[in-house]
């Protein structure tokens, strides 16, 4: 920027305007020139990583499927207010019964009947059923009026006489809604639509006490960090100390569980911590224990086999730092009169910093986003948010649930960035 | 040429390749055939796909899963369908069929039994489902490792939950089904009761209660393969499991696994066929051919399953009867899964299960 300014200045001075503005319009076509052969891949990022995020998002916002399959029901429900009466207009029961019918036959009515299933336990039978049974019901007559349906409907199934039942069609009938951003952090709605935790025994993800989900991944992966630092800072040490040759040799040591596949690093440690494995036949062997101790399938088991999967990304970073690190200054201090500690904590220390700095960041963000280790040697009560939203999005299928706390990790992990960008500095960031 | 036109010709050339190696299975014409794995699937390529390629010369690719209906309604919902043929327990049988994610199958189309019994009176009653057509009942049982108790051995279904005469870690299935039925019979409600009680919200609480009871001894496991081999690596006393599985441990494998046949929970295995499968004609004619009297009897020579057809369930060697669910003496305090029970209450009770686990 700087160069460009002086050369403009040069220019005046060479060859008066007419220079300096042809300089201008020459360096801006040099811009656009230089952002057009960038375009190509921004567009490339853009549909291949920026969109398909964009869009898992917005899918926690999106519930499109009561809208969809029940739309002349929830319009019927737009003026009811469930606090003041405890059943809908009799046009209501119409509606429903018909889109039910309808949906039946299409073969859309389950999944209408487990989206309501998410919202209220046991709406799925009670859906399912009505639809069968309306069938049947149509085979013979239909009924005639608005009243006919409500009372053809409580035959059906005597639910449908109650308010919840209702107004849960109504609550999960918006197509764009706060509901699963809620639910991830075990809100939900009462009867009125206010916001409200949700039942005791249904509380997972925030309010259940410090092992709840969100408090559970954020402490383990700080764990995780603390002692990949403890122990990654002394071999980065070591490496960026010793000649070069036996350095490189070590490095390589380092660098070989990158070789490995993730999975039989992990399955390895299942091997090493069982109850009849490794670690604990050593134990008895050496006397130092008389009962096998469990040691896997539990908080122990995960921290150690996160810790020995992520120390390489602790280590390197440390290492690249330290690298550049003159040991004249250690020197210095020495003949200065400080003592080895001194001049190691006051000196050395303060230098390898941002290497901490990188090595924490990076591996504190890979453990918030683990999945297959703690489901691998974790217990149940062990299992990290990305367990959770992988259980959604493959066996409960509840995609919105999903993408909801999937976009709540990403955001915070973007905080994390944001205040460690703060504090430190991105541009500080050394990684080798 | 010069070198870097070479560098070009070769790079795409490769990509070529690559892309052309990458096309899926199904534009071959092989039928993608998914199962449970290990020892299930082996008796499944013994009895049913190796004689069919035989026969037909169409290549079988065997895939497997842990079960339940996400996989197939993805795949279905996304109008990207890669299975062909789907091997799925009863529930999910009636589950998929409600949701339109099969494809229905014409029974009548089904082979009579060799002295000329229509199919659908030689299927046990009520096995035969609109979208799906059974193979085989398989049952869940409880089984332990006779080296492992030296006094007193366990042999009821109560006795899984009593830590204290029975030391030990137990192995169940990561999913509610048959756990909640276990935790109401070791709780006294009689083997006909069970569904009603757990039809209501305080006979849920009081199989969660029970189970409560023994949560923290519990290892858990998705596979149908890892029950036995918790079972040898002592990493459990005992465990639930599928009974051929079992057999395949004991028998083939030469392990001292005794099975508690008492609480037993029988359920059907049965083919589907997802909608929109790529290969649909093939499909059906695979489901046909591996569902008549010899192909269903064949199956219980290497695996214990009791054949769902009464023609070849006459078939069965005596020497696999003993280890049939459907013998019997086996059956003296049996549960039939049911289906439509789970088929309807399998979501939320599943959430409950999951969100109790994690606690």
């Amino acid at each position: 920027m700087s160069t460009s300014l002086d050369t403009l200045q040069a220019a005046q001075v060479i060859g008066g305007d007419s220079l300096k503005a042809r300089l201008a319009s020459a360096e801006r076509r040099n811009k656009i020139r230089a952002f057009l052969l960038v375009v190509p891949l921004l567009l490339f990022l853009g549909v291949t990583f920026f969109g398909p995020i964009a869009s898992m998002i917005g899918r926690g916002f999106e519930d499109p499927l009561l809208p969809d399959n029940l739309p002349l029901t929830l319009e019927a429900l737009a003026d009811w207010d469930p606090s003041t009466s405890p059943l809908p207009p009799d046009k209501a029961f119409r509606a429903l019964g018909e889109e039910m019918l309808i949906a039946h036959k299409a073969h859309l009515l389950g999944r209408v009947a487990t989206r309501l299933n998410y919202a209220k336990g046991g709406m799925r039978s009670l859906v399912t059923k009505s639809g069968r049974k309306i069938k049947r019901l149509a085979k013979a007559k239909l009924p005639a009026d608005d009243k006919a349906w409500r009372t053809a409907l409580l035959k059906v199934d005597k639910r449908w006489g109650k308010t919840i039942y209702w107004a849960t069609i109504k609550n999960v009938g918006h197509r764009y809604t706060l509901n699963f951003y809620l639910r991830s952090f075990d809100l939900g709605r009462d009867l009125t639509g206010a916001i409200t935790k949700v039942v005791e025994n249904q509380r997972l993800y925030f309010f259940n006490g410090a092992n709840s989900v969100w408090q559970r991944t954020i402490w383990i992966s700080f764990l995780v960090t603390a002692f990949c630092v403890l122990l990654g800072y002394p071999v980065a040490y070591l490496l960026a100390t010793l000649p070069l040759r036996t350095s490189n040799l070590l490095m390589i040591l380092v660098l070989l569980p990158f070789w490995t596949s993730l999975l039989v690093r992990t399955t390895a440690w299942i091997v090493v911590l069982q109850s009849e494995g490794v670690l604990n036949n050593l134990l008895i062997f050496l006397g130092l224990i008389d009962h096998r101790v469990q040691l896997i399938f539990n908080r122990f088991g995960v921290v150690v086999s996160m810790t020995h999967i992520l120390l390489p990304f602790m280590i390197l970073p440390i290492y690249s730092v330290m690298k550049n690190i003159s040991p004249s200054y250690v020197r210095a201090a020495r003949s200065l009169g400080a003592n080895p500690f001194s001049a190691f904590w006051r000196v050395y220390f303060p230098q390898s910093v941002p290497g901490i700095g990188a090595g924490g960041l990076l591996v504190y963000i890979l453990a918030l986003g683990y999945y297959i280790t703690p489901a691998l040697v974790g217990g149940p009560k062990d299992q990290l948010v990305s367990y959770f939203i992988a259980d959604h999005t493959t066996h409960t299928l509840n995609w919105g649930l999903a993408a909801a706390l999937g976009g709540i990790l990403l955001v915070g992990v973007l905080i994390i960035y944001a205040v460690y960008d703060r504090l430190v500095g991105i541009d500080n960031m050394k990684l080798g | 040429m010069t070198s870097m036109r070479k560098t070009l010709c070769l790079a795409v050339a490769s990509t070529a390749l690559g892309l052309g190696a990458a096309l899926p299975a199904a534009a071959s014409g092989a039928l993608t055939v998914v199962s449970w794995g290990g020892a299930y699937t082996k008796s499944q390529v013994m009895a049913y796909h190796k004689p069919w390629v035989k026969k037909t010369g169409i290549k079988i690719n065997s895939v497997d899963y842990n079960g339940g209906m996400a996989e197939v309604k993805a795949q279905v919902e996304s109008g990207n369908v890669t299975w062909d043929v789907v091997d799925v327990e009863a529930s999910d049988a009636v589950r998929g069929c409600d949701e339109g994610l099969f494809e229905e199958i014409d029974a009548s189309t089904l082979p009579p039994a060799p002295d000329g019994t229509p199919a659908s009176k030689d299927f046990l009653p009520g096995t035969i489902y609109p979208c799906a057509i059974p193979e085989i009942v398989w049952s869940t049982v409880v089984a332990y490792d006779k080296t492992k108790f030296t006094g007193k051995k366990p042999s009821k279904i109560g006795d899984f939950f009593d830590i204290k005469q029975f030391p030990g870690k137990r192995g169940l299935r990561k999913k509610p089904k048959v756990n909640l039925e276990w935790a109401l019979m070791a709780d006294g409600v009689p083997t006909d009761k069970v569904y009603e009680v757990l039809g209501t919200d305080a006979g849920v609480d009081r199989a969660f209660k029970k189970l409560d009871q023994i949560k923290s001894d519990i290892v858990w496991w998705e596979a149908g393969a890892q029950p036995p081999q918790l079972l040898a690596d002592g990493e459990v006393a005992m465990t639930s499991a599928y009974n051929g599985r079992l057999f395949n441990a004991q028998v083939n494998e030469h392990k001292p696994f005794v099975i508690i046949w008492d609480g037993q929970v029988w359920d059907l295995d049965l083919w589907a066929i997802p909608k929109g499968a790529p290969n649909l004609q093939a499909a059906l004619e695979f489901v046909r051919y591996s569902t008549d009297t010899v192909r269903n009897y064949d199956q219980s020579n290497y695996i214990s399953y009791g054949p769902v057809r009464k023609s070849a369930a006459a078939l069965v060697k005596p020497k696999m009867r003993p280890y049939m669910p459907t013998n019997p003496k086996n059956f003296k305090n049996a549960l039939k899964n049911d289906f439509e029970f789970w088929a309807d209450h399998q979501d939320e009770l599943t959430d409950r299960f999951t969100t109790w686990l994690s606690r």
